[in-house]
């Protein structure tokens, strides 16, 4: 089995078993939006306020998942098993970006129904919404596993983890609420509008999954 | 006639340091295949940051050092999947079961059956009856039996050994080892706190001082029991 599966499939067997990650950011998720639900008191949102609640809601819920990423690694040795083995360290990253992706996939398959019902978002929208999520999870995965591997080995990792991470993924959230701003438009979603931001996503994903498995093996370094 | 090759460690002049501090310094040794090198010193002396160094864990600050013929840190990549490393910590996820951790390991170093090699281990370290028990449930003398297991799993020329018998009553001692005893191939380098059991094992010597320098560093048979306590208490050579 490659390197590659084996630590993905640890990550999800591990999770499967503890649920440490999932149950957390579904419950962060969903309350969110209770709050923002009652917070706004309004039954219905549109355009670019129902992107920016769904997309800052995933956003801090991912970061639940990120700081968690690496837990095992640094307290169970993980890193230096990793290390220890004739493997290439950027195989770490693909594994831990595809199992983060995920993470976030499951989340919204149970976030964004309820987002739907309580919101008042058109069924017709969400399988273009979950394309845009789809695009952002991999940028979040990508940028996520990079800061969350340099905050590792820091006493100031809960610290740090966001404050690299948040100005690191302002592209990525100007892009993803452009992209989601007219599929969640009032009167239905328009495609159109959302191709170049969705493009733009696509290009910040690529950008950081490049130089993460560019700079990977410096980063594990001592 | 003995063979003559390249050492599988060769060390010149390193030294390792934490910010500003010399950890360890003046480490010149070299060590031939089949060898052991048992090494002594107060703690703080930077045995554990030798042992780390020699896994290609950490980098030297200054000086010379390869393993099997691999410059490091330059060229870890050619020794590492070669190097069977015990440490502090047993490097076993805590919520995999002990069949599932050492198969993890096992998949790392693609190691060709994985499965006998797994039961074979854990029947030597008298382990067998907890292979589908998580990591985390296991005593400290199981777990680090389970560590030697991990350690030797994918038969590594060159053993680093962090104090291999902590945690371990008689009986676990005497299982472990065969696991990690001396053979013609493997290359050992102990740390421990047992002179008397390091001198027997040892064919070569390094006692650290409290201040990280090298106070021996030698044969085994340069050294006798009261010299080796004496310098391991502090006093230099």
């Amino acid at each position: 089995m490659s390197a590659f599966r084996t630590i993905l499939f640890k990550d999800l067997r591990v999770e499967l078993r503890t649920l440490q990650s999932l149950p957390a950011m579904a419950l962060f998720a969903v309350t969110t939006f209770v709050i923002f639900r009652f917070g706004l008191d309004r039954t219905d949102l549109e355009g670019s306020l129902a992107a920016g609640v769904l997309l800052v809601t995933i956003l801090f819920a991912a970061l639940l998942a990120i700081n968690r990423l690496f837990v095992a690694e640094r307290d169970e040795g993980g890193f230096d098993a990793i290390r220890l083995a004739p493997i290439d360290p950027a195989q770490l990253f693909l594994a831990k970006v595809v199992a983060l992706f995920i993470y976030l996939l499951a989340l919204e398959v149970i976030a964004l129904p309820v987002f739907a019902v309580f919101f008042g978002t058109e069924a017709a929208a969400l399988p273009s919404v979950l394309a845009v999520l789809a695009l952002v999870n991999l940028g979040l995965a990508a940028t996520g596993v990079l800061v969350s591997t340099i905050g590792a080995n820091s006493r100031a990792r809960d610290l740090l983890t966001p404050l690299v991470l948040l100005p690191l993924i302002v592209p990525l959230m100007i892009a993803a609420a452009g992209a989601a701003d007219p599929l969640l438009a009032a009167g239905g979603p328009s495609l159109s509008d959302a191709g170049k931001w969705m493009a733009s996503l696509a290009l910040y994903d690529l950008v950081f999954l490049l130089v993460g498995y560019a700079v990977y093996e410096f980063l594990l370094e001592d | 006639m003995r063979r003559v090759s390249s050492p599988v460690i060769e060390a010149r002049a390193v030294r390792r340091d934490f910010g500003d501090e010399p950890v360890l310094h003046g480490v010149s040794l070299a060590l031939d295949e089949g060898q052991t090198l048992v090494v002594f010193g107060p703690n703080g002396a930077g045995k554990s940051t030798l042992l780390r160094m020699l896994a290609t864990l950490l980098r030297p600050t200054a000086g010379r050092l390869t393993v099997f013929g691999a410059d490091l840190p330059r060229q870890a990549f050619k020794a590492r999947g070669r190097i069977g490393y015990l440490g502090h910590e047993p490097l076993l996820y805590r919520d995999l079961t002990l069949a599932e951790a050492l198969r993890f390991h096992a998949d790392l170093h693609q190691l060709a059956g994985a499965d006998g090699r797994i039961d074979e281990l854990l029947e030597a370290a008298g382990l067998e009856r907890r292979r589908d028990q998580l990591v985390r449930t296991l005593s400290a003398g199981q777990l680090q039996r389970a560590a030697i297991c991990r350690c030797v799993l994918h038969h590594p020329d060159l053993l680093l050994l962090d104090e291999p018998g902590s945690h371990l009553d008689p009986a676990g001692l005497k299982a472990i080892d065969p696991l990690i005893g001396p053979t013609r191939k493997t290359a050992r380098v102990i740390v421990t706190h047992d002179v008397e059991g390091g001198l027997a094992a040892a064919d070569r010597v390094l006692v650290l001082d409290a201040q990280g320098g090298v106070a021996y560093q030698g044969p085994a048979a340069g050294i006798g029991l009261e010299e080796a306590r004496s310098a391991y208490a502090g006093t230099s050579r």
